[in-house]
């Protein structure tokens, strides 16, 4: 890739040179591309190529080597707002909890404590994470703040750590937190075509978890159309269907934590 | 949605690499798959450089579309507008993305003498 290369949709520039030119010839490209405004009056441009999340995925690998240290399985677990994310996490918390293992949540509210509230009781430690940055509330969780959360939790007396990422679909796709497991809880009420309309966030994912269905029957929705929608973004994606409520499909769910042995 | 903060991301690139000089352009390349709002990147762009050194410094967007290769039928797909990540040749889902996950800065037009020469 030339010095210089950038993708204006011509990627066959050099060509038309070559017929044209027997004779040595500079290909500076660097003369062929962008405006040329600024040229001869002491502008230089200089090539930079840094990825814009390198330093949030540089703190990604920093937590995962610490979660794993400590022996530490972390799942970062993201939806879109009232998905269910948290009644899931209550039941996995005390289903963790009476199989001894101990688990530790990294709650990313944006303003309150509400969820951690509903976390309490059930044996885990919570590091809670008001994510307001004084513009408003921030969209997602990013590896630096999950690093400010971790300090919060003795990851030497852990096993498992969940990450509640902010409900939404969009943002938090696109941040690795350092997790070593990514799932999603999708709920039926949200229509079979969520994951063609938010197809980075289904492809981002491990597990997609189907939640809400005790309300299939007040329902329109034909939930196999939505798990053909699912594997049509993210073949590989295991699909668990569970009701956070009953307690239905749960102990998929649960059997899937069970095997995530802590990381060697 | 994260438009500032990635500007602010954008800014800490930029204000590495400019070594003292003014900057009057940001090359930045945005894959589709980014889901970044031009639009809202350059202004908040603008309201992350207001009163730096980086102000007056114009982002140039270059907006990568989405390629696909499939991983049955080896063909590849381009993507024109709606995210359906699906083969062209077979239908298939299982692709990978060749491109259109960029987000990078890639160069910048600068001016002056850098504290290095």
């Amino acid at each position: 890739m030339g010095r210089f290369h950038r993708h204006d949709g011509d990627h066959h520039h050099g060509h038309a040179h070559d017929h044209d030119h027997d004779h040595d010839h500079p290909h500076d490209h660097a003369h062929d591309v962008g405006d040329h405004s600024g040229y001869g009056t002491g502008t230089e441009r200089i090539e930079v190529l840094e990825r814009i999340f390198s330093e949030n995925d540089h703190a990604a690998a920093h937590n995962r080597e610490a979660l794993t240290a400590a022996g530490v399985v972390c799942i970062n677990m993201m939806s879109a707002p009232g998905a269910g994310k948290t009644a899931l996490l209550q039941r996995t918390l005390a289903h963790l909890r009476d199989a001894g293992r101990r688990a530790g949540v990294v709650e990313g509210d944006i303003e309150t404590s509400l969820d951690a509230d509903r976390l309490a009781g059930l044996g885990a430690q919570v590091a809670l994470l008001n994510t307001a940055n004084g513009f408003g509330g921030e969209c997602h969780l990013d590896a630096p703040m999950v690093a400010r959360a971790l300090t919060g939790l003795d990851l030497d007396a852990l096993d498992v750590v969940f990450i509640e990422n902010v409900g939404n679909l969009v943002c938090p796709a696109e941040f690795d937190t350092g997790a070593h497991h990514r799932v999603m809880v999708c709920s039926v009420t949200e229509g079979e075509d969520k994951p063609l309309k938010y197809p980075v966030m289904f492809r981002s994912v491990d597990v997609v978890i189907v939640n809400k269905v005790d309300l299939l029957a007040h329902l329109d929705l034909d939930i196999d159309e939505l798990e053909r929608n699912v594997r049509a973004v993210n073949p590989d994606a295991r699909i668990v269907r569970t009701s956070a409520r009953t307690g239905e499909g749960v102990d998929e769910w649960h059997a899937l934590v069970d095997g995530w042995a802590p990381p060697a | 949605m994260h438009e500032l903060s990635l500007c602010r991301g954008i800014a800490d690139i930029v204000e590495r690499a400019r070594d003292g000089r003014r900057v009057t352009v940001v090359d930045v390349e945005v894959g589709h798959l980014r889901q970044v709002v031009p639009q809202t990147l350059e202004y908040c762009w603008g309201l992350v450089c207001q009163g730096t050194p980086l102000e007056g410094a114009r982002l140039r967007i270059d907006h990568i579309p989405v390629r696909l290769l499939c991983r049955d039928c080896g063909a590849h797909t381009d993507v024109a507008q709606a995210l359906v990540l699906v083969c062209e040749g077979c239908g298939g889902a299982r692709c990978d993305v060749v491109r259109g996950e960029e987000f990078m800065v890639t160069s910048m037009d600068v001016e002056g003498e850098g504290s290095h020469g």
